[in-house]
């Protein structure tokens, strides 16, 4: 297990490095999407329209803060990680056409992203689920929001981050999936269960 | 005051102590878990939680992003005057709260997809009430988050099974939920009454806190036995591997059908959280789960 502390906009290089389970702090422009943002990025893709920002090298977060406006400036209250499965239909395509290299969640992801992530080198790191305030503390600027009409959640916040972490890396870029590993186990630990309690 | 105005300030104090303390008991398995826990990432996963709590404390800010659907559990005194203005209050204080905490808005309409952005709209915040004798009116509110909710299941089980069935429901539940409620997890279970019983009795038992087994001994070894087995899945916190997936189990029953047995478990994250109040006849007011001062 190392730790890397890495600042956007990431290479593709320095992505290949990190390894499932590295602990892993981000520093510089993170952007929030969760299903619908996603959605409506893919979306522009194919009709040609360029998104408000080139993801390319910077971190996506599945995420859906609660923001506060005082005199015109946002600022972030609380800004945990959603779960991450439910992006799981977009992120490949996702990936693949705005080269994103570092997407944040919690709950893992499945087989599809983990292939996206190895093709083209990105990595999922882990958020501890709920540490809305850890997350907020590393949020040192609102650079601005956009797509608000799909509500506060939905939007895309644009956010300048300062050791934005831990991450555990869960997917790595070579095709390893942490969750899906402790999935293996915990299937193999399920016999073990049903014969303790007799069912 | 006026009844209404005493209720509104009291939910809203509820809501706000909710969503930024956690209850002690939650917050002691917490730190015992963490000093227990063997796998690195584990450990790293319930420091952040630890940290996080902490922060929420200092900066008296919500300590989850998700604040949930906001429900509330009243147990009105039958001699308490103005319950009728009751409901009216904790739509008000839900609204304040929504923009003064501030918390999520998290009420969505299901058929036109568009957020009331005030956590209010039909049947929400849910109010479950309860009779009781005197005069005191004890309020409680459980803001459920939606991760933790996304894997509640309810089941009609093979009568000829009894406890067994309940069992192995239980622990295919937590299974099946794996890293999606944001484990270390607390489990309300149901068992019996109807499929509507079940669960509405499985998530009740949410506010009864961990460190209080069942009143029966019986219920309580069998709290015991589930929490150790679904603790042995290795899923861990946040599902990453771990001993501690599930830090306490309540069960609640009640009688059923010779033909029905219904079970259900009901998820609550780590961020379990949930804040009591009663008031009595003359206005006074006691927070009842947490320690912290109120103005």
């Amino acid at each position: 297990m190392a730790v890397y502390k890495l600042k956007t906009p990431i290479s593709e290089e320095e992505t290949r490095k990190l390894k499932v389970n590295d602990v892993l702090y981000v520093s510089g422009t993170m952007v929030t999407a969760r299903d619908q943002a996603h959605r409506r990025a893919l979306e522009h893709f194919k009709q040609g329209k360029s998104l408000p920002i080139n993801l390319e090298g910077l971190a996506v977060f599945h995420c859906g803060p609660i923001v506060k406006k005082k005199e015109d400036r946002w600022t972030i209250v609380a800004a945990g990680p959603t779960t991450s499965t439910r992006m799981d239909i977009f992120e490949d395509e996702f990936i693949k056409n705005f080269k994103a290299r570092v997407i944040v969640g919690k709950g893992g992801m499945g087989k599809r992203t983990t292939e996206a992530m190895a093709k083209y080198g990105a990595v999922y790191g882990a958020f501890t689920g709920g540490a809305a305030i850890l997350a907020a503390k590393a949020i040192k600027n609102v650079r601005t929001v956009e797509w608000l009409d799909l509500g506060m959640p939905e939007a895309m916040w644009i956010l300048e981050v300062e050791e934005f972490g831990p991450l555990t890396v869960a997917i790595d870029s070579h095709g390893n999936n942490l969750f899906m590993e402790v999935q293996k186990k915990v299937e193999e630990n399920k016999q073990r269960i049903y014969q303790k309690l007799g069912i | 005051m006026e009844t209404l105005d005493v209720v509104e300030k009291v939910a809203f104090n509820l809501l706000r102590l909710a969503v930024i303390y956690l209850p002690d008991d939650v917050k002691r398995a917490l730190q015992k878990a963490h000093a227990e826990e063997t796998s690195e990432t584990g450990k790293t996963q319930l420091k952040a939680i630890l940290d996080n709590v902490e922060f929420a404390e200092k900066y008296g800010a919500p300590m989850c992003q998700d604040t949930g659907t906001i429900i509330f559990y009243v147990k009105a005194g039958a001699k308490a005057k103005d319950l009728d203005k009751v409901e009216k209050a904790l739509i008000r204080a839900t609204k304040r709260a929504t923009v003064e905490i501030p918390i999520r808005p998290n009420a969505v309409n299901p058929f036109t997809q568009k957020n009331s952005g005030d956590n209010t709209g039909r049947l929400i915040p849910y109010v479950n009430w309860e009779i009781v004798p005197g005069t005191d009116t004890e309020i409680t509110v459980l803001p459920k988050g939606g991760g933790s909710e996304n894997v509640c299941v309810m089941s009609m089980l093979v009568p000829g099974e009894g406890i067994k069935g309940v069992k192995k429901f239980v622990v295919d539940a937590v299974l099946k939920a794996g890293a999606k409620p944001c484990p270390p997890n607390i489990l309300g279970v149901g068992i019996g009454g109807g499929s509507d019983i079940a669960m509405k009795i499985a998530k009740k038992a949410l506010l009864r806190p961990i460190e209080v087994p069942n009143l029966d001994p019986e219920i309580a070894r069998l709290e015991e036995e589930i929490l150790e087995a679904v603790n042995m899945t290795g899923i861990g916190p946040m599902g990453l591997g771990g001993k501690t997936t599930v830090l306490g189990v309540n069960i609640d029953y009640a009688y059923r059908h010779p033909a029905s047995y219904p079970a259900a478990v009901a998820f609550n994250c780590w961020a379990a959280r949930r804040a009591t109040a009663k008031i009595s006849a003359d206005g006074t007011v006691e927070y009842l789960t947490h320690k912290v001062e109120v103005k």
